[in-house]
């Protein structure tokens, strides 16, 4: 169980994380989202310790990561595929990290063979990998330690949708095994793929989080009709909000029950009553993050 | 969706048992091998040592073939090539970002950093040691060739002074990598601590009498520059003088380099 407790991080004046508190439980997948620059990274990087909280804590199973006597062996993590030495080999990097936590190194080959890289690519340096291939390398360099709980920062940049599917495989068996994922992107359709739990965040602060159900019925429901004026009319007299989407359906943050009644008290024929779903979530990410977002961001 | 705490693979804690100096240790050693960039400048120090000694052999007269002039022409190289070693174990971890996977493995700064220190000296050690007997080497094939008595006018005192001299040395490159943190600006910083800082002293020394009289206790160099020279026992003030200016220009820095790894942020 990886836990933060309103931590905080200060840059002069400015909050980039402000009293982030999540938790990833054991046997799920939890996603935090966020557009870019959001203080996702930065919340990572204070569990791990690699940066100091202003305020507010983080640990693992209750304790600090810094107290972990040996970390690799307890927590995999993945911050940045980039931040390799560019002059090992990438079988020599993974041999570092097995050596580091005295492990066989035995463990190199089957690491390599999990993450799809042969034995000719376990030769190459890594100055010569794709992002997808470095990214494979830092899974396999977290995984090495057969830790009980992962912490991956965008692991799936740089990866082609095969590899995607291959990452996202990997993380379900091993959420499904009873570990600890805790992973972070800035697209949702990627995370909300594998995640079974969401932690949105948006400025620094956490703007939604709950499971990905929960989150899913919260993002509203759609309803279709020939008779569109007067359910609205309907709704506008049950003062529940709706808005037309552009393909002529309702909108609207009420839920299946309510809407149905509305449209049964209105006579009004439906053809289409259902939750918003995806394209919901994807809406609700938006307009939760729009007041946060960049000017005129491109991600 | 709903996969909560199934089967749980049987872990056991006490797997986790904390990481020893020596692992570390030894994991920094193998770290200072495992690029081309690093095996050669490892290589560099034994060819540098070949290099200066057949030099020493065809280009010096005859009567200048003894220990002494061997040891000189090995310990210079060396106290180029031990300080880069030592820097770049440091600076690596920034300059090319693995100090990401390496402080979050070990979240203890100061015992990684301890188990380079550790790993640097003994590289330094081994390297003299190899050295001094390449230059032993030297001197019997050249007064052999030259058909002169081997002189050996180095005592195992003057032997020793040279290899701490060679270890100040790469410690002092060692606190400008924890200091600086990027290679390109500690090797920078490093040729300005060692050579370009030296002709500013003389200078200042000749025109300044106060500076003259008290040089050895603020010129680094100069201070040591009595390990170098096989010329006898050091005395009591030299050995003051190394270790004010060591004082200064080495253990301070270090602190404050020492105490910016353990607080700044690893991007």
């Amino acid at each position: 169980m990886i836990t933060t407790n309103e931590l905080t991080k200060a840059y002069g004046g400015h909050l980039t994380v402000d009293r982030v508190s999540l938790q990833a439980r054991p046997g799920r997948v939890t996603g935090f989202l966020g557009p870019n620059g959001a203080g996702k990274s930065t919340t990572l990087r204070m569990v791990v310790g690699l940066t100091r909280p202003t305020s507010g804590t983080a640990t693992i199973d209750g304790r600090r990561f810094v107290d972990l006597p040996n970390a690799g062996r307890e927590v995999g993590v993945l911050l940045d595929a980039a931040a390799q030495h560019a002059g090992r080999t990438g079988r020599e990097v993974l041999t570092i990290a097995a050596r580091t936590m005295g492990l066989p190194t035995d463990r190199v080959d089957r690491m390599l063979d999990l993450v799809s890289l042969t034995g000719a690519e376990g030769e190459r340096r890594v100055r010569n990998y794709s992002l997808g291939m470095r990214q494979r390398l830092g899974i396999a360099t977290a995984l090495v330690g057969e830790p009980q709980a992962l912490i991956l920062d965008e692991p799936a940049n740089g990866l082609d949708p095969a590899g995607i599917r291959w990452m996202r495989d990997l993380l379900r068996g091993y959420a499904d095994r009873g570990g600890t994922v805790l992973l972070s992107s800035h697209l949702l359709h990627e995370i909300e793929i594998i995640a079974d739990d969401l932690v949105v965040i948006g400025n620094g602060r956490i703007v939604a989080q709950g499971t990905k159900t929960e989150l899913l019925q919260a993002a509203g429901t759609v309803v279709r009709t020939p008779d569109l004026a007067a359910l609205e009319a309907a709704m506008r007299t049950a003062g529940v909000r709706a808005t037309r989407s552009g393909d002529g359906a309702l909108r609207t943050e009420a839920d299946l029950g309510l809407v149905g009644e509305i449209a049964r008290k209105a006579g009004v024929a439906l053809t289409e009553l259902r939750t918003a779903d995806a394209a919901g979530l994807e809406e609700m990410f938006l307009e939760l993050t729009a007041t946060t977002q960049r000017e005129g961001a491109a991600a | 969706m709903t996969a909560t705490t199934v089967d749980r693979a049987p872990r056991a804690r006490v797997l986790a048992d904390p990481v020893p100096l020596s692992r570390l240790t030894a994991v920094e050693l193998r770290k200072m091998f495992d690029t081309r960039s690093g095996f050669w400048l490892m290589a560099s120090i034994v060819i540098s040592a070949l290099i200066a000694t057949i030099a020493l052999i065809v280009f010096a007269p005859d009567d200048e073939l003894t220990y002494a002039s061997f040891g000189k022409a090995i310990a210079y190289p060396m106290l180029v090539i031990l300080p880069m070693i030592a820097l770049l174990s440091v600076t690596s971890e920034w300059s090319q970002r693995s100090g990401l996977t390496t402080f979050t493995l070990i979240p203890h700064r100061g015992r990684v950093i301890t188990a380079k220190a550790v790993a640097s000296i003994s590289i330094g050690v081994a390297s003299m040691v190899l050295a001094l007997a390449i230059g032993a080497l030297g001197n019997l094939v050249g007064t052999a060739i030259t058909g002169t008595p081997a002189v050996w006018d180095v005592s195992l005192a003057e032997s020793s002074y040279i290899v701490l001299g060679n270890l100040l040395g790469l410690m002092s490159g060692f606190m400008l990598g924890v200091l600086i943190r990027s290679s390109p600006g500690a090797i920078v910083a490093y040729f300005v601590y060692t050579f370009a800082l030296t002709p500013l002293f003389i200078l200042l020394a000749n025109s300044q009498a106060w500076f003259h009289d008290s040089r050895a206790w603020i010129d680094v160099n100069f201070a040591q520059a009595p390990l170098f020279m096989f010329d006898g026992a050091v005395t009591g003030e030299q050995w003051a003088n190394i270790g004010f200016t060591g004082a200064f220009w080495l253990v301070i820095p270090l602190a404050v380099g020492l105490r910016q790894v353990l607080r700044t942020e690893v991007t």
